[in-house]
């Protein structure tokens, strides 16, 4: 791998530090982004425990299964991710292209789960502002009852709308930008542009992508079962 | 080899120029062409938002009166040629938005960023040549969106450069929407040009230095742009990440900032200031780094503390995330907390004051050449102590409760960012000026440039600070209307007008810079007899900058060697092996 991973084309000098430019770029790029969801998970801490009586308990409000399940396919995408990587290695073309494929659709079902829970849950009456005036989460909130089987609803969820739409969000986002991404180096893999002695935008497209899906590890903790 | 590598270079660089008009001024790759890109967009927004100056210091020195020209300005900003509150906080607002992050900061970092990387590390190009070009025209859309600003109704953002909330979340306590609205989408979209930039430089310093340029080897431009680049790096995704929810927060209704629903505005401040306080390093390192270079160059001398000075810019870069604090003593910090933002603020005074004696050690008893580059650099020293020193009186929370939001702090930030930055940048220019267009800058203008500028400059902000303890507040419209400020009309007024005759002065340097491109003295490869790599390549050098890549010797800063024949030695020539300079590569 290391033989394989450091060689350059021709054109480019020798790296200093022996790793091409691609991939240290990357590292000093996600650095970058680790600071952007500091600053979203950081307000959200701060946010939260200064009005903890605005979040409904887990569960409540958000569908903990759906989103499991997606979780669950978002790090078998991640794994899909390392068998296109580890296809290339081999000078596996066929593998390369199935693998890329799969972690494209994979990643685009997330999306795609992400805008049906967004639609369903403003249906039900979450707003980034908070509870939309008429709906059922607003009256049930209103009339003080118990809500699925779980205690009374927040009289108000301004915070809890404003923080939850905001971080999934901003990751959706960034995994719609990677599914785009992705798709180029789809499309150049079935074009036969990577090979083992240079596959250097598989390799750096996985990193961002792993990445991604370390983020929604925290965020489905922090937002969903917390 | 200086007289004939010039042949040899216009040989085998012929095919490199075989570029469309298009590809090799418009959307070029080339780091020095984009270099020079972001350098002329930001000399364009200097003089704007020095313009905005002048109206503000029109209305302070001569409140109510017809400003000269007013009467072109629409009604909703100037009614029959009298500025409106309304305008001038917008003016206020958009004075400090273009100059920290239209003007300074992408001098600072984009234009000499880009230019001297490469050259000075001895690399064909940036990294990511492409990414460079995306970060330039995102950049100038963030500008056009900045601008467009001032024509939407409601007119400009008023919340200061610093937006805090909620009068920039709510537009119904500031009148103001869809102006604070692109303020927001401007920076955000910046952000991601300055990010792509810093991702480039950080890479390009990592793995693209020329054989034997090892990090004690790299001129301390290159360092303190490197460090620098690691702050943009790290601080500007907060400052897009607090954009976003402000912008978040005036469109589709987030409560981040709104108090009414449980939001918390000093969470904005917070934000702003862990991103701002490493922005004003971001704002002064590349600065400090190339006033070191001229200085050197200029007193024909080694930089004394060579490694101090490194230590000094990584301290600096470092300590600059723990004191975001003091800039809200004000804002209802509990004392204790204060006391540890004292503390780490007054900590910083350390590594810069390391940094202001090895400049004078610099000079101490070398053959100072005061040219206007080092001019300049004399002046960034002096200024940016005088600016140092009152950033101790604020860092100390009893003296800034007095003198918070007052004169002293304008006086403060303009000290550090103009006599500091600006003179920086000033010096940077010049000096390498020669190498950007192959000719030389006006050295008689160039002096009477600097000289004007010094005095106007002090006349300017010197007298701030006497009126800021007076108790003059910052950002105030009309000071005729408070009975204890108006004994300092005439201060005010004085001030009005050595700010009008600072900027009629720098016509002369827009003009030296213009007429010189065109007519200047043709500049051989090395006319200030520099050490650095860039000046072994032709004025202007060719795109792929090295005729072949450029083997390093030598430590930076090597003049005077004793015993050799010229008082200084490039990095790329070997000394005569009996009479290598000591500690060459330490």
């Amino acid at each position: 791998m290391a033989n394989a991973t450091m060689m350059g084309p021709p054109a480019e000098t020798q790296p200093a530090t022996g790793v091409y430019n691609g991939k240290v770029g990357m590292w000093i790029f996600l650095g970058s982004e680790v600071m952007f969801f500091t600053a979203l998970i950081g307000s959200y801490i701060i946010l939260r425990f200064a009005h903890p009586e605005q979040w409904a308990t887990p569960g409540q409000a958000l569908n903990i299964p759906v989103t499991a399940v997606n979780t669950f396919l978002l790090i078998c995408s991640s794994v899909t991710m390392v068998k296109a990587f580890a296809a290339i290695q081999d000078g596996d073309q066929k593998g390369l292209r199935m693998w890329l494929v799969a972690t494209v659709l994979i990643g685009a079902t997330f999306v795609s789960v992400q805008v049906y829970e967004y639609v369903h849950l403003a249906h039900l009456g979450l707003l980034p502002s908070g509870y939309r005036e008429g709906s059922d989460l607003a009256n049930a909130a209103a009339s003080g009852v118990a809500w699925k089987a779980g205690p009374a609803l927040p009289a108000a969820v301004g915070l809890y709308g404003t923080t939850f739409y905001t971080m999934t969000g901003f990751h959706g986002f960034h995994v719609t930008m990677g599914v785009l991404c992705m798709a180029f180096v789809t499309w150049k893999a079935f074009n036969g542009k990577y090979t083992v002695a240079d596959h250097r935008g598989v390799e750096v497209i996985g990193l961002y992508w792993h990445f991604v899906d370390l983020v929604w590890i925290i965020l489905f903790t922090i937002v969903y079962l917390m | 080899m200086a007289t004939t590598a010039a042949v040899v270079d216009h040989a085998t660089h012929a095919h490199a120029d075989d570029r469309s008009f298009i590809r090799k001024y418009i959307f070029s790759t080339d780091h020095k062409i984009i270099g020079i890109q972001f350098g002329l967009m930001s000399l364009v927004f200097l003089a704007l938002g020095g313009t905005l100056a002048m109206m503000i210091r029109w209305q302070l020195g001569f409140p109510g009166k017809p400003m000269p020209l007013g009467s072109l300005l629409p009604e909703t900003m100037a009614a029959g040629g009298i500025m409106l509150p309304e305008f001038y906080v917008a003016l206020v607002t958009m004075h400090g938005t273009i100059m920290v992050f239209f003007a300074i900061m992408p001098l600072l970092m984009g234009l000499f960023g880009n230019f001297l990387i490469p050259l000075k590390i001895g690399a064909p190009d940036m990294a990511f040549p492409r990414i460079n070009m995306a970060s330039f025209w995102i950049a100038v859309s963030a500008g056009v969106l900045m601008m467009a600003g001032f024509f939407v109704e409601g007119g400009h953002a008023g919340a200061g450069w610093t937006g805090y909330a909620p009068l920039s979340a709510r537009p119904d306590l500031s009148g103001v929407s869809l102006g604070q609205e692109l303020w927001c989408l401007s920076l955000i979209i910046l952000g991601l040009a300055s990010i792509l930039g810093a991702t480039n430089y950080i890479t390009t310093v990592i793995n693209m230095r020329a054989p034997g340029m090892t990090w004690f080897r790299l001129p301390l431009s290159i360092w303190a742009l490197f460090i620098a680049s690691i702050l943009v790096l790290l601080a500007i995704p907060i400052l897009s990440g607090a954009a976003i929810m402000l912008l978040f927060d005036q469109t589709i209704g987030t409560n981040f900032f709104n108090p009414a629903t449980g939001g918390q505005p000093l969470l904005w401040q917070h934000l702003f200031w862990y991103f701002g306080h490493p922005e004003v390093y971001i704002l002064i390192l590349p600065a400090m780094g190339f006033v070191s270079d001229v200085l050197a160059c200029g007193s024909r001398k080694p930089v004394f503390g060579y490694h101090s000075m490194i230590y000094a810019i990584i301290s600096i870069g470092f300590l600059g995330w723990i004191v975001w604090g003091h800039h809200m003593f004000q804002s209802g910090m509990n004392p204790t907390l204060g006391m540890t933002f004292t503390i780490s603020t007054l900590l910083i005074a350390v590594p810069s004051a390391i940094k202001v004696f090895n400049w004078m050690g610099t000079m101490w008893r070398g053959s100072i050449h005061f040219t206007t580059p080092v001019l300049h650099a004399v002046g960034f020293v002096a200024m940016f102590t005088i600016g140092g020193l009152s950033g101790v009186f604020m860092s100390s929370t009893p003296v800034d409760i007095y003198i918070h939001d007052t004169y002293f702090i304008v006086a403060h930030l303009h000290y550090v960012l103009f006599g500091g930055s600006l003179f920086g940048l000033f010096a940077a220019i010049t000096f390498w000026y020669p190498k950007m267009f192959g000719r030389m800058m006006n050295e008689f203008w160039g002096k009477v440039h600097f000289w004007l500028t010094m005095v106007f400059y002090n006349a300017v902000f010197w007298p701030m600070h006497d009126i800021g303890v007076h108790g003059h507040m910052r950002r105030i419209y009309d000071p005729s209307q408070y009975d204890f400020l108006k004994p300092l009309a005439p201060v005010n007024t004085f001030i009005s007008i050595s700010a009008f005759l600072l900027f009629a002065t720098q016509g002369i340097f827009a003009l030296n810079f213009i007429i010189s491109w065109f007519k200047g003295e043709k500049a051989g490869r090395n006319p200030w007899k520099d050490t650095g790599l860039e000046w072994s390549t032709p004025s202007p050098a060719p795109h792929g900058n090295f005729e072949k890549t450029p083997t390093v010797y030598n430590a930076p800063y090597e003049f005077s060697v004793p015993g050799m024949a010229e008082d200084y030695l490039p990095q790329d020539q070997k000394a005569d092996q009996s009479r290598a300079p000591a500690g060459a590569g330490h």
